[in-house]
């Protein structure tokens, strides 16, 4: 493997921060995907000083590759403290790849309401997608071999940091 | 030794007794059942799990509320659900149970939910799917025998954790007629595995089951002494169609022994609640004043049962 400079998680949150700002809808909500998204979105929430509570969603019951892996192994509760109805959502990932998480997010959350738009909010896109889903904000694009697994983590510190690891 | 609910891997893939699970399953079990209740307060209270997949109730025992219930976690995972009504079709034929069975794995059948008078049943179906090499049906036991009732004894589980977060200080009584009682022994095996500081098995001696101590309980005749200072207390229906026999001389009687009035539940701690399975009979085990005092969380109970049902089924279907 060849080294990759690991960019700093913190640092693009703020990055994320300034895309998202100048195109941030007043009524707009975020709601972070398990757990990665949730972490940025709590990030996210502080820095473009949002009053309004974030949304967690865990995919889980909407992942298409149930029928082949089955039931998520930690499926955390999902919670929309707010009325979907006409509102503008933006959905935030740590990592936007296949696009199939978005995908199921999106199905999600059609079934707390009919919000006015969704967009998109990712810290990191590594490309290879197999669903017509782009982000509307992101900061970092990165291509890597699809045997690496990109990973965003809590260090002991709350620091959010990237490594790679070898898909098991 | 071969546990015949797991597969190759380990995992959970039917659900026939909660004797042999272990305590990773059952927390499992219980932390997703958490995620399936929210789904259930939403307006669209389903989600796309098991879209396309076919769920067979074989009730050959009468269950209503079970039966409902079921049903209702079913769709709510998107499953199509057909319920049989065995009793009065096939079996009243003379087509034997693994017959009936044969038949429905040839329409395309994903899922049993069983509900079988003889214990061992649920067993015996997940056997021969086995046998058969079919891994990708499952089987749920809904109550057989006086075996076992695993869904209410996870459900009984779900309620407690909710209630008092933390199993291993907690004391709990399980009340009335055990040795008839399938969710008693699924209650028991789940408290044991769950690691409770105590559970009690409270009746009168002809109705707790020849050597309930070795499951790991103490065994209570009187009512009082059963319930001073639990946490939790666990009523069982009486029976009715036991009452004729020469177990009980009669229902007032039992009342007057063991019926749960506030006066008894005073024994318990303050803050105890007051669990039951349904169908309750009022005045018989338990006081109406109980039944909707501020203790009673047995309608809550029905509540937590769809989303540990819906979460029971995801599993197993999953693996």
């Amino acid at each position: 493997m060849s080294r990759l400079e690991l960019p700093d998680a913190e640092t693009q949150c703020a990055e994320l921060a300034d895309l998202i700002r100048p195109r941030l809808h007043p009524d707009s909500v975020l709601v972070g995907i398990h757990s990665g998204g949730v972490w940025v979105a709590q990030r996210l929430r502080e820095l473009l000083g949002l009053s309004s509570e974030i949304g967690l969603i865990d995919v889980s019951f909407y992942r298409d590759d149930y029928g082949e892996k089955g039931l998520h192994a930690r499926v955390r509760p999902s919670s929309i403290p707010f009325d979907v109805e006409g509102r503008p959502l933006i959905l935030v990932d740590d990592v936007l790849y296949t696009g199939r998480t978005t995908r199921a997010a999106i199905n999600a959350l059609f079934d707390y309401g009919r919000p006015a738009r969704i967009q998109l909010a990712v810290l990191a896109d590594r490309g290879r997608r197999e669903l017509p889903v782009c982000a509307d904000f992101c900061p970092w694009r990165v291509e890597l071999e699809p045997s690496l697994e990109l990973i965003l983590s809590a260090g002991d510190d709350d620091r959010l940091q990237w490594t790679v690891a070898q898909d098991a | 030794m071969h546990n015949p609910q797991l597969n190759a891997n380990g995992e959970l893939t039917h659900l026939l007794s909660i004797e042999g699970l272990p305590r990773e399953v059952i927390v499992h079990i219980l932390d997703t059942a958490s995620s399936f209740l929210k789904v259930s307060a939403r307006e669209v209270k389903k989600v796309p799990l098991l879209r396309g997949k076919s769920v067979f109730n074989l009730f050959f025992e009468n269950s209503t509320r079970t039966r409902t219930t079921f049903e209702i976690a079913a769709k709510r995972l998107s499953a199509d659900v057909i319920n049989l009504d065995v009793t009065r079709s096939s079996t009243a034929k003379g087509e034997t149970l693994l017959d009936t069975v044969d038949n429905l794995v040839a329409m395309h059948a994903d899922m049993f939910v069983v509900r079988h008078a003889a214990s061992g049943a649920p067993h015996l179906i997940a056997d021969h799917l086995r046998r058969l090499q079919r891994s990708d049906v499952h089987v749920v036991n809904a109550g057989d025998g006086r075996h076992a009732h695993p869904t209410q004894g996870l459900l009984d589980m779900y309620t407690i954790r909710h209630y008092k977060r933390d199993f291993s200080q907690l004391v709990v009584a399980i009340v009335g007629d055990i040795l008839h009682s399938r969710v008693a022994r699924s209650d028991i095996h789940a408290l044991t595995t769950l690691g409770v500081a105590e559970v009690r098995a409270v009746g009168p001696q002809t109705l707790l089951p020849a050597c309930v101590e070795s499951m790991g309980v103490r065994v209570f005749n009187d009512l009082r002494l059963g319930l001073r200072d639990c946490d939790v207390v666990i009523m069982l229906r009486l029976q009715n169609e036991r009452m004729s026999g020469t177990l009980l001389p009669s229902a007032r009687e039992y009342f007057r022994c063991y019926g749960l009035t506030p006066a008894m539940l005073e024994l318990a701690k303050p803050e105890a609640i007051v669990m039951h399975p349904g169908p309750m009979n009022r005045g018989v085990e338990i006081d109406s004043d109980v039944a909707d005092g501020p203790q009673a969380v047995i309608l809550p109970q029905v509540t937590y049962g769809i989303a540990v049902r819906m979460a029971v089924m995801s599993i197993i279907a999953g693996n």
